[in-house]
């Protein structure tokens, strides 16, 4: 294997155009490895740490790309990064002979847009700072989907925009819905009258589902990034944004959705609430389910919408332990005791998803239980990769190590749909999970998958035909994920079929 | 202040500049600082053991023209003897295309910037192919070169006085929008010229000079060239010395290195090696003997003509290499290193906005995006002349060393 | 003082990926995409030297967007 490296100067790309390229050039024959970085200190260490780094990609400053290809031969590397420069002149040219000019800076773009009122950011966390500092300064408000933004960055950013009254959603902020508008990793719901703030991309994506399925909508959704309620920034825009979605017009309950926050900032959050004059719904995922005033807590993302949605409604919530009992029997039924004793490997691509079903299975089934949930989403698995909520391979290459561990007997999923997401999820993963089966079925033992879908009738997907595709390859689809969960908890441990199931009858 | 503010002034001040084109007279007469043996050059200050060979060509011409040596060695002997006292032409408002030589006997358009009261001067236009500015000493060019500056010259001097002087900037304000940058491509702007002195040269001159002063501009191309040139100049050094001030006043090349010069930066040049020019060369020439980027004409730039105003001159890619789309993305390119507009050079084909104006260097180092000069491209060997023409840029580290001065001196001034 | 632009429809301008000003033109809305660069080509120290010249924006604050 030779490991071949070349720096191009002053070739910036974004991620995304890397990573797709880098994607392509892999798989030619004799290539093992394609890693295309800008040459920031961040990618230096990472290439550091993976054992790619040379002298050639030491010596690269910020603005140059560094090339490195691992292949069998000279021939195969040369021929690599002959494709690659080839595939990056050809994206420059698509992208300079476009009609429309692309202005270079933030300013030139005001002058095409004056009346300009949010800027969304997905650059590389260092360069963060600047630019939102500058939007800040001109009167707009931000999106800023970028992570690895310093802490004292986002501290910073947000004690500016709240001084001048103006939203700083993010930084690792994935979604946000501003007038019915969704930004980001959104998915297409109706306009209603429900306001969230959201600590979290997904559990603003789930929740935003989870009522328009129940036939209502959002008025606007408002992401704080996932640091906006630790101790350090104190859960400033949290604060803003409740105090902003109180006095809209056309907002007539909150949903704030988060993990537990430091207690200090719990505090301030709880008094807030109890200041606000309309009516709140609290998910903090972990906490016990209370009410408290006007605000009711509750412990999942679904429960969150119910909850909203039956207090639009005026109706009392009823709680329960599953959402749709006639779905999980269906799946757990015929199962007899295929699964039981075996551990549960949960695959999530959206983090709060994942952490939302270690809560439950804690909870059903004791601190000590032999169950693993990964967040794939997370930085141990998205180095140089996608995140798989856009690129499937990295959870198809889980699941098919799944199927030759013995321990595993159910495989528990999440599939999130909208915009930005992959065009058709359900695919891979079906395809993924009918070999897994394959090979466990060779090896003598049953696999079982069950999943949620988180999305809507009108995204671009088409919900329906996800679902079908998933039921297709034999993978039981509920409701919500804590119905997925509970399915998933029943399957490996029957004495809890009694306890919920009947309780559902 | 403010460098938005000081940027605003330079605008103005800018924007209410004038350039009139209102005599002819010789060096020593109307240059300051003018002394014997002094030589003017293009661009910022070099050594004689630095200039190129085109340039070095021009000063042995003009030092025979002006009986300080009788043959090519004896003027390279009182160059290499430090007997020429030589000096930027900017240095004295005077200014030239290619090697820019002037000395005092030669005789030098004025032209005015009647609204801030300042003169700057520069060369007379010879033709194309063998002439002086690009290093030709032979007999015929020293023959044209007595002709222009004894018997053209005062002939030009007297139909301007009839005239009342010619006004240039009207001038490329039509030019501009009948497909002229004003840099490469005057094809417009010199008939437009010619048609407001002909009558004036008839009049003053007898009948035969007035043909042969007329055939020779026409037949010259560019020889509105050199009168633009220095109303930019004017125009831009009545905007110079603007505290807090970030906008460019100047570019200038002299073959060796590229410098520019910056309004709240004073007098100071911040230059590097000159580059190499990417063009089209001309039948039987190629990069091998081209010159690096040399002259004053990137003036044109400076104010928003030339490549800047390519978008309303599409034709030039004809001349300098390209499509006429890449035309139109190069203005569109340089808007976002420019503080404003021109009011006076609109460009129909971006439905009149006013060509990009104002270089910002803060704008450049940010963005990475330098000023695109259009160009010709100079022989390296003296005497032969232009070869092609293409494009270039100036230098990233001019704008680098400059913005590093710039917060230095607001540093220290705080 | 609250953020006016609960009120108004986004007009938004994007610095990064491509795609999300895709998404926002695909659902109707003003969405200008910057083609995004590194400022002073990366280098940290010519950046800092640029935020420290910046001008102060040119548009008044409105009453929305004053400081308390």
């Amino acid at each position: 294997m030779k490991l071949y490296t070349e720096v191009l100067a002053s070739c910036y790309q974004d991620s995304v155009i890397l990573m797709r390229i880098s994607g392509q050039v892999r798989q030619h024959p004799g290539v093992r490895e394609v890693a295309l970085f800008m040459g920031t200190p961040a990618n230096q260490a990472l290439l550091q740490q993976a054992g790619l780094a040379t002298d050639a990609a030491r010596g690269a400053g910020p603005n140059d790309l560094i090339v490195t290809v691992q292949a069998e031969g000279d021939e195969q590397a040369v021929a690599a990064v002959a494709a690659i420069r080839e595939m990056l002149q050809a994206t420059r040219k698509a992208v300079e002979s476009a009609a429309e000019f692309r202005p270079r800076t933030l300013d030139s773009a005001l002058r095409q847009l004056p009346d300009a009122n949010l800027v969304s950011i997905s650059l590389p966390g260092a360069y963060v700072r600047a630019e939102a500092m500058s939007a800040l300064r001109r009167n707009l408000n931000l999106f800023i989907f970028s992570d690895n933004v310093p802490l004292e960055d986002e501290i910073a950013l947000k004690q500016e925009a709240i001084a001048r009254g103006l939203f700083c959603m993010g930084p690792d902020q994935g979604t946000a819905y501003l007038g019915g508008v969704g930004i980001g990793f959104a998915n297409l719901v109706g306009r209603g009258r429900i306001g969230c703030v959201s600590a979290s991309g997904t559990g603003l994506q789930t929740v935003a589902c989870r009522l328009d399925a129940l036939g209502e909508g959002i008025s606007h959704g408002i992401g704080v990034g996932g640091r906006d309620l630790s101790q350090a920034v104190g859960g400033a825009m949290t604060l803003f944004a409740l105090d902003a979605l109180a006095a809209d017009p056309g907002t007539e309950a909150i949903v704030l959705v988060s993990k537990p926050p430091h207690p200090s900032v719990l505090a301030r959050i709880e008094a807030k609430l109890d200041a606000l004059r309309k009516p709140a719904i609290v998910c903090c995922i972990g906490t016990p389910s209370r009410v408290t005033g006007r605000t009711v807590w509750v412990e999942t993302l679904a429960q969150a919408a119910d909850a909203a949605a039956a207090l639009l409604a005026g109706r009392p919530l009823v709680p329960g332990v599953l959402s749709d009992a006639g779905a999980v029997r269906a799946v757990v039924a015929p199962a007899g005791g295929a699964a039981a004793d075996r551990a549960i490997l949960g695959l999530y691509t959206g983090g709060t998803l994942a952490y939302e079903a270690g809560h439950l299975l804690r909870s059903a089934c004791g601190a000590d239980h032999p169950h693993r949930i990964l967040d794939l989403g997370d930085d141990e698995y998205t180095v140089g990769r996608p995140h798989p909520m856009i690129d499937p391979a990295v959870r198809t290459d889980k699941i098919l190590e799944a199927a030759r561990d013995p321990r595993v007997g159910v495989l528990l999923v999440d599939l999130v749909l909208g915009q930005g997401a992959h065009e058709n999820p359900a695919e891979p993963l079906a395809d993924a999970v009918r070999q897994a089966r394959e090979i466990a079925s060779r090896q003598g033992r049953r696999l079982a998958c069950v999943a949620s879908i988180v999305g809507t009738a009108r995204d671009p997907q088409d919900l329906a035909a996800q679902r079908a595709t998933l039921q297709a390859a034999g993978i039981g689809v509920l409701a919500t994920n804590p119905d997925a969960v509970r399915c998933a908890a029943m399957l490996v441990r029957p004495t809890l079929r009694r306890q919920w199931l009947t309780e559902e009858a | 202040m403010s460098i938005r503010t000081a940027n605003q002034e330079c605008l103005r001040r800018i924007d209410e500049g004038g350039a009139a084109w209102v005599d002819v007279r010789p060096a020593r007469e109307v240059i300051p600082g003018m002394e014997e043996y002094t030589v003017l050059h293009a661009g910022p200050p070099v050594a004689w053991s630095d200039m190129c060979g085109p340039m070095r060509g021009a000063i042995i011409g003009a030092s025979m023209f002006e009986g300080w040596a009788k043959a090519p060695e004896e003027a390279i002997a009182l160059a290499e003897r430090g007997r020429l006292r030589f000096d930027s032409g900017h240095h004295h408002r005077a200014i030239g295309p290619m090697s820019g030589i002037i000395t005092p006997s030669m005789q030098v358009n004025v032209v005015r910037n009647e609204p801030f009261g300042l003169d700057t001067h520069a060369t007379l236009y010879m033709g194309i192919g063998k002439v002086l500015r690009h290093g030709a000493y032979d007999e015929t060019v020293m023959a044209k070169l007595r002709w222009m500056n004894h018997e053209l010259a005062p002939m030009l001097a007297a139909a301007l006085r009839e005239a009342g002087g010619i006004d240039i900037k009207a001038i490329v304000a039509q030019a501009v929008q009948m497909g002229d940058e004003m840099h490469n491509r005057n094809k417009a702007s010199n008939p437009l010229l010619l048609v407001k002195l002909a009558p004036h040269l008839v009049s003053v001159a007898d009948r035969a000079d007035a043909i042969r002063a007329i055939k020779f501009i026409d037949e010259a191309g560019h020889f509105v060239l050199n009168m633009v040139m220095a109303g930019c100049k004017g125009i831009l050094d009545a905007a110079s010395g603007i505290a807090d001030c970030t906008i460019v006043t100047a570019i200038a090349r002299n073959g060796h290195e590229t410098g520019i010069r910056v309004s709240g930066l004073g007098d100071r040049w911040f230059t590097a090696p000159a580059p190499m020019i990417e063009g089209v060369y001309f039948p039987g020439f190629g990069p091998q003997d081209a010159n690096p980027d040399l002259g004053d004409s990137a003036i044109t730039e400076t104010i928003g003509l030339g490549s800047l105003a390519m978008a309303g001159a599409p034709a030039v890619v004809e001349y300098v290499g390209g499509t006429p789309q890449f035309a139109l993305e190069t203005t569109m390119k340089m808007f976002e290193i420019t503080a404003g507009e021109n009011k006076a050079f609109k460009l129909p084909a971006l439905n009149f906005r006013g060509t990009p104006l104002g270089i910002d260097i803060r704008k450049v180092v940010q963005t990475g995006i330098t000023p695109v000069i259009n160009t010709g491209i100079a022989c390296r060997r003296p005497g032969v002349g232009q070869i092609g023409a293409g494009l270039t840029a100036v230098p990233l580290a001019c704008f680098e060393q400059a913005l590093e001065a710039f917060a230095a001196q607001r540093a220290a001034t705080a | 003082m609250q953020p006016t632009v609960l009120q108004d429809p986004p007009r938004v301008i994007n610095l990064g990926l491509a795609s999300f000003a895709a998404d926002l033109r695909a659902q109707g809305v003003a969405v200008v995409d910057v083609d995004w660069r590194p400022p002073a080509g990366g280098n940290p120290r010519l950046a800092a030297l640029l935020a420290q010249l910046e001008d102060e924006p040119e548009t008044p604050q409105t009453t929305e967007g004053s400081r308390k």
